[in-house]
């Protein structure tokens, strides 16, 4: 007990000096709960030692009234004493007001039943009077002595046996003792449980999380902000009053997926109250939640997004402060803090983590698909990164993890800086590998392999020797294995690249030749891609492009094509006038006339042709490029070059116009190239490359109707629909199915892909298929299911089933196909019963939450059929928990494609009464009419028909009129779409049931415009308009009527 | 030297040159007659460039710097071994240096660099052929040894039956392998840019070639 209350009971700061007071903290107030347990139980748990007279009485000043207590006392107006008493007579407990003295525990144990409410403040004000009570129960030298047990464990066998008093004594000990125990067990338990958050760690909490904040993708919170500036000399920002409560601050949160968060920061942890109020900006102060244990923590729970994004930013913030702590040791603070970090998150994150990697790689396979040499070395270079991270994992190797200091480097970033104005214009198609991947230079210690060596050798003789021992040390160095990647690293660090690029500056054919040849090979390599364009290299090739040496035009386009696989690289090839000189390389067959000595050193003009496209195709990859191509006049001559057949010239061509449809301009100018023709009949070649991009491009071009017709005219859906049965290679596949897709578009392709037996087929191609491929087979399916005959052979395929699965994926792309397949089928009754059954209508419901638009949309769309469509659909809507508000909550959305498909999704809902009554309960009038001021003609319609449905039900068609829906709605009838005509007549007529909506529409000038609207050929609209104008006649009439009776 | 003898002279010359075009022979012999200054032949004595001056027309027309090579050119022109080239070797000989095929430069070549002509590149002929193709680093102990490394470098790869010689054989196939060894231990053929400003300056006037 003595070791616990010095130890472990938190004294004020006065304690040092006479009788400091205990703290109110909840460790205190359980020490004090657990003595008076113990206490109260002493009497009857050893009834023995309770009878032992303290050697000192415990005294103290209480608040108890003598009157308190009872038999047992003799009590007078202001003293008390026990009847009990000691050997002396002298009683076991005196009070005299305030004082009291007790003797025993026995005495003790009274007094607090005696005490009742005010026991605690009885134990508290005993023990602070009594900083060592042990010494007072058992007498000083006990006190000193118990310190070692076994003097106690002997001394308690010899007193055992002569004196009965010291044995009491002895046991008294040994209970205090293990009191005393306890006690330090319960604190210890305490501490380690409530670890009190302060302001300095909540307001390092927040600093951190703000410099993780602000919009984009990446951050982790949108914002994070206190809710008072003023921040107390204590550190907290709370009121005063509420710093009684342990209050620090208040925070408000804005996550990227929920609502804005009022968060109370306090000693016991962090929890979500009342949020501001509207009027004063007041807080509310009441939890409204569990405690968690500091913000991180909470934020984790209420916001998913923030904890995906916090793992990733953890990662990279730990390394960073790793870093930070390597390069200042002496800073302490700073690894705390990235220990402390460390601990609370990782454990939970590193699952996570890894997660997200996962679906990191997986998005960029989902991206567009890049030509088949491009995926090559994406993944070599994934492979780089991959091991460069490893080995900065696993290393002990500091000079990794130093960002390096080479001069190329720091110009590099200098250029950068330079163009950043530029990014923006480059395209979307951009490889992945457009960041820059990290340097990793060969260390001088380390084992290098012999190649090193005898590279480092070669190297000397290139930059020592005349013509002759530079040209036997280039083909030397050709025997190296060039595509290994420490050959490639060693003829960098010895300082190889700088004198390739020097040769090609020189007039010796011969050494150009044997550097070309070189630099060709190893610039596979990202890194040394990015080294030659740092040492200026690229300039120089581009340069070559004019050479009289045909093979020497060949190997720099090759080696171009090679290096434009980046951004940066790709634009100084432009800026150099680089795709000028390439599309000239293009235009073989006009320069034919060639000087009649061929010398050693020449190729074929197919073959410059061929590298022209090949360096073309690399370039192809950014947008400026693509227009500097086709302003270039390329665009020709690459028609010119697809009617040859070589296949080794076809992929470059192929591969670059595929790159190039993405631009409006080149679906024009291919097809005015009748491009097609030749895409078409490569598509029957036997390369899988060949036919991969010529699906490709046939993919990018098929946007335009014109073209899918051409496509069909020129007889190349069957060579797809054949090529669909070929599904080993994945890539071409997905090529192919995306041809298809778009083929589909138009109906008459739909028509002959149906004779050919493609829709079982991609019906078949809906399982075990990747992401890329899945997208477009489902988008095909949804086109082809338009028709009544493909539905039911999509049905009768089984195909409903593994459509339906798919709704419950997570790729944007597949959704929105999914979605559009799924209602497409559900406009027929008989799929619409599959689809009921595999549950598919609470699937498409349920992506209504999805957060993407396009997503959202495309359900709800789908949605519509499958209302129409199924049985007691009332009640199958009715079904869905929240499926109704969710819906009308929607119609706050700021989509319009999402607000227009709603709208249609009303209208279905709405055709039962009961479900009609829910959604006006749920306010649909108001958002309805909040959104009838657009010019939207898709939402016009689609509001209208909503609108119209709604006026069904009770009061409704008054309440149009009181949200103001009604002119507006009249304003329609101006557009020039039929179907908002149309829609908009029914709604009125709707409304003109109501005399005060008739009033609004006159005072519009709707009548006119309906009485233009009978005149239409639609009867429906005829019809409605009729109906609206003798409903707002009639009401005319009744009012003159009672105006002159 | 009148125009019937030149008439006849270029008739037989081109019948027995292949690369070469009847204009471009009578070109040819005109350069080499101004080349030789107008002697008149006499009974006995071969008209033509001795060495001197025939490394003088290699040196400032084609380019070549080293006294070996060119040494071993003249040898490689001048058939005969009378230590002058005559107008039909003149002749003969560009059109191999300049037109030559692939295979006719390499037999060329190898000749060239056979220095002792006993249809092997030894180690020693390759030593001697590169002594001058390195910078002499001075902090090298031996400043050979940069020139052997290089011989073992070339024979690593370029002697295929590993017998330490080059043989034509051996020659052949690295050429074909790679064509830039073709000029491996020192450049005995004109580079490309001298021999297109030779070829324009020499064959630029084809009216004279109508009005014959």
């Amino acid at each position: 007990m003595g070791v616990a209350l010095t130890k472990s009971a938190q004294w004020t700061t006065a304690a040092g000096f006479g009788t400091g007071t205990l703290e109110i903290t909840p460790l205190n107030e359980g020490i004090l709960k657990e003595i008076i347990m113990f206490v109260e139980s002493f009497i009857y748990k050893h009834p023995q030692e309770a009878k032992y007279v303290f050697v000192e009485p415990l005294e103290w000043k209480t608040n108890l009234d003598p009157s308190a207590f009872e038999s047992g006392y003799v009590v007078s107006a202001t003293t008390v004493k026990s009847e009990e008493v000691d050997k002396n007579g002298q009683p076991l407990l005196f009070l005299s007001v305030p004082q009291i003295k007790i003797r025993s525990f026995g005495q003790l144990s009274c007094l607090l039943f005696i005490a009742k409410d005010t026991k605690l403040k009885e134990a508290q004000a005993c023990i602070e009077a009594n900083r060592n009570p042990v010494a007072k129960i058992l007498g000083m030298d006990y006190n000193t002595m118990k310190e070692d047990p076994s003097i106690l464990n002997i001394l308690d066998k010899i007193t055992k046996e002569d004196d009965p008093e010291s044995e009491v004594k002895m046991k008294m000990a040994m209970l205090l003792e293990e009191l005393d125990l306890h006690l330090l067990n319960y604190s210890l338990k305490h501490a380690s449980l409530e670890i009190h958050l302060n302001p300095v760690t909540i307001k390092k909490d927040i600093e951190l999380l703000k410099h993780f904040s602000g919009q984009g993708e990446q951050t982790v919170l949108e914002s994070i902000e206190y809710t008072s500036d003023y921040e107390f000399s204590n550190g907290c920002r709370a009121p005063p009053w509420r710093q009684l409560h342990g209050e620090i601050c208040y925070v408000l949160v804005k996550p990227h997926d929920v609502e804005t968060l009022c968060i109370t920061c306090c000693a016991e942890g962090v929890f979500l109250n009342g949020g501001k109020t509207d009027d004063e900006g007041e807080i509310n102060y009441e939890r409204k939640g569990a405690i968690y244990k500091d913000l991180v923590t909470f934020l984790k729970h209420k916001s998913a997004k923030f904890s995906e994004n916090m793992s990733k930013q953890v990662s990279t913030r730990l390394t960073e402060e790793q870093q930070k702590v390597k390069d200042q040791p002496k800073k302490a603070p700073k690894k705390k803090e990235a220990d402390a970090l460390h601990k609370s998150i990782t454990s939970s994150n590193k699952s996570k983590l890894e997660n997200n990697q996962i679906n990191f790689g997986k998005n960029q396979m989902t991206k567009r698909l890049e030509p088949s040499v491009n995926w090559k070395t994406d993944v070599d270079f994934k492979v780089i990164s991959v091991r460069d991270t490893q080995e900065k994992k696993h290393g002990g190797r500091p000079e990794k993890s130093t960002p390096p200091v080479s001069p190329g480097r720091a110009q590099l970033v200098h250029k950068n800086a330079d163009k950043t104005e530029e990014i923006p214009s480059e395209s979307s198609s951009e490889s992945e590998e457009d960041e820059e991947p990290p340097d990793h230079r060969q260390e001088a210690n380390a084992d290098l392999p012999s190649e090193y060596w005898q590279i480092q050798k070669l190297v000397k003789y290139l930059k020592g020797g005349n013509q002759t021992a530079t040209v036997i040390a280039l083909c030397s160095m050709r025997d190296f294995n060039l595509a290994q990647e420490t050959c490639q690293l060693a003829i960098r660090d010895v300082g190889g690249l700088e004198v390739l690029i020097n040769l090609l500056d020189t007039d010796e054919v011969k050494c150009k030749i044997g550097s070309l040849k070189i630099l060709k090979e190893i610039s596979y390599n990202p890194q040394i891609r990015r080294n030659i364009v740092d040492l200026g290299g690229l300039p120089v090739m581009v340069n070559i492009l004019d050479s009289p040496h045909k093979i020497l035009k060949c190997l720099a386009a090759e080696t171009i094509a090679n290096v434009a696989k980046f951004r940066r690289a790709r634009r100084v090839v432009r800026h150099h006038g680089g795709i000028t000189k390439l599309v000239a390389l293009l235009d073989c067959a006009q320069n034919s006339t060639e000087p009649a000595q061929a010398s050693l050193y020449d190729e074929r003009d197919v073959e410059v042709a061929r590298c022209g496209a090949l360096a073309l195709w690399s370039c192809s990859k950014s947008y400026a490029n693509k227009e500097a191509i086709r302003k270039a006049g390329g665009i020709p001559l690459l028609a010119q070059l697809l009617k040859t057949s070589h296949e080794n010239m076809l992929i470059p061509v192929v591969g670059t116009l595929q790159e190039c449809a993405s631009e409006e301009s080149y679906r024009a100018a291919i097809k005015a190239e009748r491009i097609i023709e030749n895409l078409v009949k490569n598509l029957n070649s036997e390369n899988e490359q060949l036919q991969e991009h010529c699906a490709m491009a046939i993919y990018q071009c098929a946007e335009d109707e014109e073209t899918r017709d051409l496509v069909r005219l020129h007889g190349g859906l069957k060579p797809l629909a054949s090529l669909l049965n070929k599904t080993d290679n994945k890539e071409r596949l997905a090529a192919v199915t995306g041809a298809i897709w778009k083929c589909s578009i138009s109906k008459e392709n739909v028509t002959k892909f149906r004779e050919y037996r493609a829709i079982e087929t991609l019906v078949g191609l809906l399982t075990d298929q990747p992401e890329e491929v899945l997208v477009n087979v489902v988008g095909a399916l949804g086109e082809c299911c338009q028709e009544y005959e493909n539905r039911v052979l999509v049905r009768k395929c089984g195909g409903i089933q593994p459509l339906v699965n798919l709704l419950v994926g997570i790729n944007q792309a597949l959704l929105v196909n999914v979605t559009k397949a799924v209602g497409a089928c559900a406009v027929e009754p008989e799929s619409m019963v599959i689809i009921d059954r595999l549950d598919g209508v609470r699937l498409l419901w349920s992506l209504l939450k999805n957060p993407h638009p396009d997503v959202k949309a495309s359900a709800a769309w789908a949605l519509c059929p499958c209302i129409q469509n199924a049985k007691d659909a009332g009640e199958m809507v009715r079904s869905f928990v929240g499926g109704l508000e969710l819906v009308v909550n929607l119609l706050k959305s700021d989509n319009k494609e999402v607000l227009a498909s709603v709208c249609a999704v009303i209208t279905n809902i709405a055709k039962d009464q009961e479900n009609l009554a829910v959604i006006t309960d749920h306010g649909v009038v108001p958002l309805l009419s909040k959104l009838a001021n657009t010019n939207n003609d898709k939402l016009r319609q689609h509001l209208a028909e909503a609108i119209s449905r709604c006026c069904m039900w009770g009061r409704n068609k008054v309440a149009f009129g009181e949200h103001k829906a009604v002119a507006p709605l009249v304003r329609y009838l101006k557009s020039n779409d039929t179907n908002v005509h149309r829609a908009t007549a029914q709604a009125l007529y709707q409304l003109s049931e109501d005399a005060n909506n008739c009033i609004t529409m006159h005072e519009n000038g709707a009548v006119k415009l309906l009485l233009d609207m009978v005149g239409s050929p639609d009867q429906d609209l005829q019809e409605a308009a009729a109906g609206c104008i003798s409903n707002i006649r009639r009401l005319a009439l009744a009012t003159e009527k009672a105006r002159y009776p | 030297m009148n125009r019937k003898k030149l008439q006849k002279l270029t008739d037989t010359l081109t019948k027995n040159c292949k690369h070469f075009n009847k204009f471009e022979v009578k070109c040819l012999i005109q350069l080499f007659y101004n080349l030789v200054g107008d002697v008149t032949e006499w009974q006995g004595v071969v008209i033509g460039l001795d060495r001197n001056a025939f490394r003088n027309i290699l040196h400032v027309t084609f380019g070549m710097t080293d006294d070996m090579i060119m040494d071993r050119v003249f040898r490689g022109f001048d058939k005969d071994n009378d230590g002058c080239v005559n107008v039909s070797e003149w002749i003969y000989g560009l059109s191999l240096f300049l037109r030559g095929t692939l295979e006719e430069k390499m037999k060329y070549c190898f000749e060239v660099f056979d220095l002792n002509g006993d249809g092997f590149i030894s180690k020693e002929e390759m030593f001697h052929m590169l002594k001058n193709s390195l910078l002499k680093q001075p902090s090298e102990e031996d400043p050979d040894e940069g020139i052997k490394d290089l011989v073992e470098i070339t024979l690593k790869k370029m002697d295929y039956d590993h017998d330490g010689k080059l043989s034509f054989s051996d020659y052949e196939r690295s050429v074909r392998e790679e064509t830039l060894l073709l000029e491996a231990f020192g450049p005995c053929l004109p580079d490309p840019k001298s021999q297109m400003e030779f070829e324009s300056q020499v064959f630029k006037d084809p009216n004279e070639f109508n009005d014959m």
